[in-house]
């Protein structure tokens, strides 16, 4: 079973506060970061951190590294350094077909999994392509700042120059059944930008949203798990569809609402969630 | 294995610590200043050595200035500079 991604919390490599105490944020995956959080003079040094970190502990999350780039002169170095320590993905920054396909290669014998950034326009137009290239890469992260400069566009809160990537990768990813992440809301004091931002992701079909800072963890996590509203009436449905089943009936209603198999999955879906959801916090 | 240059690694920020490699003629020698000195420092030292001898490494004096670094990140940290030095670790 696969495990629930509602948030995704950014750790610089090079920070061993942080490093240490990944596991006691909330979130249920955690990104240590060797690209963008680390200056160029440190690389070598993040790099050996993470992979002193990751002998040390044993954390209860999901543990995803962001590699350097496929083109810079680190990707080489990330891999060959962690591809033997217990990760469970592999976060590709400027995912392209090209370089999905040499890190598969490269992570042969391996467990780890490929998660994908897409920050390009190019990569947005070959989502698609890029996710079904290889049966190693589950899953897929917008990422807004750098498709804003790609775009030669503002990245604003309302996030309209936004609209079609975001559209377009949920579509590539659930046609292909993979999960999406949602880019990160930069403004870390903007509580309200952030619960409003999260729900348009969820309300668009992300499964997920990445964080940058700890204190948004537990906005994101509320707005991606079902209420307890949500499970009471999803329980319903259940009930209802169980009853009709033995009486032989196909379709029925419920407070005189027709329920049919979209509506069925849909509550089956978020009991799966909901159970995942407790059984992360046992 | 022999220090080919001085090197450091690190930074001052609590839980790192910041170390510095220079040879040194007359074996292996550590020179801590610790937050922590009294209850950790004897332990501290013992990482560093115990990663010293590991790599077979002769002849570095260890400047560390600790900021309440855990194990992992002093055995990180010293990873680093010895690499930085010239050291295949």
């Amino acid at each position: 079973m696969s495990r629930i991604k509602r948030s995704m919390l950014f750790i610089p490599g090079n920070n061993p506060g942080m490093l240490q105490n990944a596991d006691v944020f909330d979130s249920d995956s955690v990104i240590f970061d060797l690209e963008d959080s680390v200056s160029i003079e440190e690389k070598d040094a993040a790099r050996i951190l993470v992979k002193e970190a990751l002998k040390a502990f044993k954390f209860k999350c999901e543990i995803i590294i962001r590699i350097n780039p496929f083109d810079s002169p680190y990707y080489k170095h990330d891999i060959d350094e962690l591809k033997k320590l217990n990760i469970d993905y592999i976060l590709l920054p400027k995912a392209s077909n090209e370089s999905v396909k040499d890190l598969a290669k490269r992570l042969e014998k391996t467990n780890i999994k490929i998660m994908v950034l897409i920050e390009t326009a190019l990569g947005v137009e070959q989502a698609f392509e890029i996710l079904s290239s290889n049966n190693r890469c589950f899953g897929l992260m917008l990422g807004g700042e750098d498709l804003c400069v790609d775009l030669n566009c503002v990245r604003t809160k309302s996030g309209n120059e936004l609209f079609y990537a975001r559209t377009r990768l949920v579509n590539c990813a659930k046609a292909l059944k993979k999960f999406i992440i949602d880019t990160p809301f930069t403004d870390t004091f903007d509580e309200e930008g952030l619960l409003k931002d999260s729900k348009y992701a969820k309300s668009l079909g992300f499964d997920g949203k990445a964080s940058i800072n700890p204190r948004q963890i537990i906005t994101i996590n509320k707005v991606f798990s079902p209420s307890l509203k949500e499970i009471k009436h999803a329980k319903r449905i259940i009930e209802a569809k169980n009853n009709a089943l033995k009486e032989g009936l196909g379709v029925f209603s419920l407070d005189g609402k027709m329920i049919d198999l979209p509506i069925i999955k849909r509550a089956e879906n978020l009991i799966e969630m909901a159970k995942k959801i407790g059984d992360s916090h046992e | 294995m022999q220090l080919q240059n001085p090197s450091k690694a690190g930074t001052y920020e609590s839980n790192d610590i910041y170390i510095m490699l220079f040879p040194n003629s007359d074996g292996n020698k550590v020179e801590l200043e610790s937050v922590v000195y009294e209850t950790y420092g004897k332990q501290i030292e013992n990482i560093i050595f115990s990663v010293l001898k590991k790599y077979h490494i002769e002849n570095v004096l260890v400047k560390a200035i600790d900021k309440g670094a855990l194990d992992f990140t002093i055995r990180a940290r010293l990873l680093t500079a010895l690499k930085r030095g010239g050291i295949n670790v």
